[in-house]
């Protein structure tokens, strides 16, 4: 079984098989990163270039990493260090960039469908690594892992994301991905931060904390900027945190067993309180390690590898 | 880029032979040919070939109308002429069906003086389509001080507005619409409330959800419509709404006329095509100002065109380069062309759609645009000027911007199989036609 | 893809992995520092039944390993039907052990040779010794192996198949025409 996308630009439209076929490699992949030595030759001689255009730590040397452990040569093209503070356009910096002949482009842009239009521009498989609040595939599939290992299972859960719903770059990744392997998604957030008839795409829109903790299995609680507060989408950071603040007191009326994640990086004390993020229900470390496995998965199956465990020769 | 050439001929003998003419300010829906001497139109009825000397155009099947303006357009000269310019724009007005275009007054400079009026006329001379310049409303489009409006009608403006801009302030528009009735023209507003457009880049739905855009809420169009139809009947004078994309600014629009309020309104074939589900391709050619709306709003907008409440309508042709459109969606430019899309794109969707007559297509091409600048009417009948427009209904094609008069591509409908076409257009006695 | 011969049936599956397993004693005298390491997909159920045969044998315990070397392979790319990824177990520490690598059938020795790189990431074994069930010939590599079921040469379009019960419901080696 392989997959059948040749680019990973978003989980719209990827089949319940597709995410399993990723899921079910970032599992064999963790086994890997478990070893003495966690290093395989899988893709020596190929070139990913990590492309950010916006400074993304935490993603950027998650993906590097992951493509080290498959002995992957890496470039990183961030824009702190490159031409494109001198006005150069997308298309000319892809097109200097694939004329050095590389076989990925993992792209993180703050404009939805950037992937997209690299995609386009390129023979090389592109991976997009969040493109503005549009999607954020890796994350979204990290998530799903992360709750997968924890839950046994996606189907019938209730995953709930908690926060700025509409300038997240992983909520609309979670909610197809989620309903694609059958899992319940709610999203809960000041109605200011919700998008516009989000309800349309098949989930619950709570408007109050204590509704979507009566029912979620999984909280995915998602960061708050501060600068949110310039555009009147809310007043201050304490009243954010009154009224959708994770805190203790609230996560003791929730489901006992339930799974607190967040993708970092947590403003403790506004949307999630410590003693949640370093408590037994949270999962958060997980996340990133998951995230390697799932970057791996990802780079080896687009790289025509494929994952199954029907029987097959290795002769 | 290798461009065929686009030529009018100049004849001053020619006879459209077999043609249906249509007319709907006189009724007239016949079999006829048509033959027309020195630019005037000398004869109705059954004309010999044989004894015309002159150019014979065989206009069997074909639908002889009065000459069709689009009352807006952009032509880019002066100021951004690798775009498009006067000659180009007027030869895709041509090439699309339109003896006439009205350019918007956003170049640079911005057409806010009589000289710069005159700078386009002496541009379009000798051209087949006329040029009738739009100046701005106020000075520089800056929304603060009345341009010299009276003296740019003199120079041959036919109507104002700061398209491309709003003009925000609502006591700068009263007192810009009461001077406007003063001197009888056209005042036109693109209405747009920029504090609630912000960032945005298209509309403001699902769509917006699905793709993580910032949206522009229809209510940007809409409140600023509610205004001006405000504004219009506190003062009692006209007012014209530009580019009516959303189905609440043609229910306030439905209402004034209902109560007499002087207000006309125009809107584009895009909106009438195409909704906002086009941008989840991300294709910049899907991004323009207002920008693509949902289906009810299209529907509500084919709706307003065939009943009347939309007067008339308009390419809003926005030529973009390449280098302004090639690019990720929020550095593309906001625009897309349509001269030389609209007849087609109106005669399949709409005409042959079942949605809108064919008269009634006409008035709102050649009727209506001249009437709300207050121009002469032009009809098909004996003793007037000919000014044609020659549709061919059955003409099956694909649009392909690459072989466009314009010089720039950016059209939305690329790829678009169409069925009607332009034919050719007669103007000041030259006569242009499609291949 | 047509069966041309069964070359050996069931019994003598049993037979010649008993031999196998024999010679492999015959040579460490005895199972001190020896573990068994199976290939992925037909190996690794090779080498649960030597431990197997071991067990009644010498009556000791034998460590089992399974490695899967779909990471390590130079072609997963060319012949991706074979690139799946599925679990290496190797729940002992392979340092200064004497490692028995068990695999079907040897062909060109890209398999041995990428399987080699995996178990050196897990350790430093005293030895590593190769146990194939068939060899088939056609190598393009230098290897060679320490005990050989059987050897079958083949042409060129020609393949042999090892069944075994775990995976294919019987034991059995065929020859294949291509």
């Amino acid at each position: 079984m392989q997959l059948s996308i040749r680019h990973l630009l978003g989980l719209d439209g990827v089949s319940e098989k597709d995410i399993t076929i990723i899921l079910d490699t970032a599992d064999a992949m963790k086994k890997v990163l478990q070893r003495p030595i966690p290093k395989v030759p899988t893709m020596k001689g190929k070139t990913v270039v990590n492309l950010f255009y916006e400074n993304s730590t935490r993603t950027r040397i998650s993906f590097e990493l992951a493509e080290k452990r498959l002995s992957a040569d890496t470039v990183n093209f961030s824009t702190s260090t490159s031409s494109v503070k001198k006005g150069e356009t997308l298309k000319d910096t892809i097109k200097n960039i694939e004329a050095m002949r590389i076989d990925f482009v993992v792209m993180r842009h703050g404009v939805p469908g950037s992937s997209h239009y690299l995609a386009n521009c390129v023979d090389a498989s592109v991976i997009n690594a969040g493109d503005g609040p549009h999607e954020h595939p890796t994350q979204a599939l990290l998530d799903m892992m992360t709750i997968r290992e924890k839950r046994g299972s996606l189907k019938g859960l209730n995953v709930c994301l908690v926060g700025d719903i509409t300038h997240s770059r992983v909520s609309r990744s979670n909610v197809y991905g989620l309903l694609a392997c059958g899992a319940k998604v709610g999203v809960c957030g000041p109605a200011t931060l919700i998008p516009y008839d989000m309800q349309d795409m098949g989930i619950t829109v709570y408007p109050h904390i204590e509704d979507a903790l009566a029912e979620a299995d999984v909280l995915n609680v998602l960061r708050i900027q501060l600068e949110r507060q310039k555009g009147a989408l809310f007043p201050t950071l304490r009243e954010y945190r009154n009224l959708f603040g994770i805190t203790e007191a609230r996560l003791a009326k929730a489901h006992s067993d339930i799974t607190v994640l967040h993708p970092g990086p947590m403003n403790r004390g506004v949307e999630i309180d410590s003693e949640v993020a370093d408590g037994p229900q949270a999962v958060i470390l997980d996340q990133v390690t998951n995230g390697v496995a799932v970057r791996m998965a990802i780079l080896f199956l687009l790289a025509g590898g494929r994952s199954s465990f029907e029987g097959v020769d290795h002769e | 880029m290798n461009k065929k050439t686009f030529k009018a001929e100049i004849s001053n003998c020619i006879l459209l032979k077999g043609g249906r003419l249509v007319d709907p300010q006189t009724g007239l829906n016949e079999k006829a040919d048509l033959l027309i001497e020195n630019g005037t139109i000398v004869k109705i009825g059954k004309v010999d070939e044989k004894g015309v000397e002159g150019r014979v155009v065989d206009c069997k099947g074909k639908i002889i109308a009065p000459g069709f303006i689009d009352m807006h357009v952009h032509l880019r000269e002066p100021g951004e002429e690798h775009k498009e310019t006067i000659e180009s724009g007027c030869n895709a007005a041509m090439n699309g069906g339109f003896t006439g275009v009205a350019p918007m007054p956003n170049t640079s400079p911005v057409i806010d003086h009589y000289n710069h009026v005159t700078f386009i006329n002496k541009r379009s001379e000798g051209l087949l389509v006329d040029v009738y310049p739009i100046g701005a409303i106020t000075k520089g489009q800056k929304g603060e001080e009345l341009a010299e409006m009276g003296e740019m009608k003199e120079a041959g403006a036919v109507g104002f507005s700061d398209d491309g801009h709003p003009v925000a302030s609502g006591q700068v528009m009263r007192h810009a619409i009461e001077y406007g009735n003063m001197l009888d023209v056209a005042i036109i507003n693109h209405c747009e409330d920029m504090s609630i457009t912000g960032e945005g880049v298209m509309n403001e739905s699902f769509s917006s959800t699905e793709t993580g855009f910032r949206g522009i809420s229809s209510v940007s169009e809409s409140a600023m419509v509610a205004r001006d139809i405000l504004l219009a009947e506190f003062s009692r004078c006209p007012v014209h709404i530009a580019h009516v994309s959303t189905k609440e600014a043609v229910r306030l629009i439905r209402d004034a006329k209902s109560r007499d309020v002087k207000v006309t309104a125009e809107t584009c074939p895009h909106y009438l095509t195409m909704t906002d589900k086009a941008v989840k391709t991300f294709n910049t050619n899907t991004k323009m100002k207002p920008p693509l709306r949902t289906e009810e709003d299209r529907l509500a907008l084919v709706e307003a065109v065939a009943d009347g409440t939309i007067d008339a309508i308009v390419t809003d042709h926005a030529p973009h380069h390449a280098d302004d459109k090639d690019n990720d969606y929020h550095s593309a430019a906001f625009g897309v062309i349509g001269l030389e899309t609209a007849v087609g794109v109106i005669l399949d969707r709409l005409v042959h759609g079942g949605h809108l007559k064919l008269e009634a297509m006409i008035q709102c091409f050649a009727v209506a645009p001249r009437k709300i600048f207050r121009l002469p009417e032009v009809k098909i009948t004996e003793g007037e000027t000919a000014n044609i427009t020659i549709l061919d209904m059955d003409k099956k094609w694909t649009v392909k911007g690459a072989d466009f008069a314009s010089l720039s591509f950016n059209t939305p409908f690329e790829g678009w199989e169409l069925k009607g076409a332009p034919a050719g257009v007669v103007n000041k006695g030259m006569l242009y036609l499609n291949d | 893809m047509k069966t041309k011969a069964e070359i050996m049936d069931a019994q003598a599956v049993n037979r010649t992995l008993l031999r196998l397993t024999h010679e492999v004693l015959e040579k460490h005298h005895g199972t001190e520092d020896l573990v068994i390491i199976g290939i992925r997909n037909r190996g690794d159920s090779l080498a649960r039944r030597m431990i197997k045969f071991i067990k009644e044998i010498e009556g000791t315990d034998v460590p089992l390993g399974v490695l899967d070397i779909t990471l390590y392979r130079d072609d997963f790319q060319r012949f991706s039907e074979t690139a799946v990824v599925q679990e290496t177990i190797i729940p002992f520490d392979i340092s200064n052990k004497k490692v028995i690598l068990v695999d079907d059938v040897l062909y060109t020795g890209r398999t041995i040779r990428a399987a080699l790189d995996a178990l050196i990431d897990f350790g430093r074994p005293a030895i590593i010794q190769l146990a194939v069930f068939v060899d088939r010939g056609h190598r393009e590599l230098p290897i060679k192996a320490d005990y050989v079921g059987k050897n079958i040469p083949t042409a060129d379009n020609e393949q042999v198949k090892v069944h075994v019960k775990e995976v294919d419901n019987e034991d059995c080696v065929l020859l294949i025409e291509q």
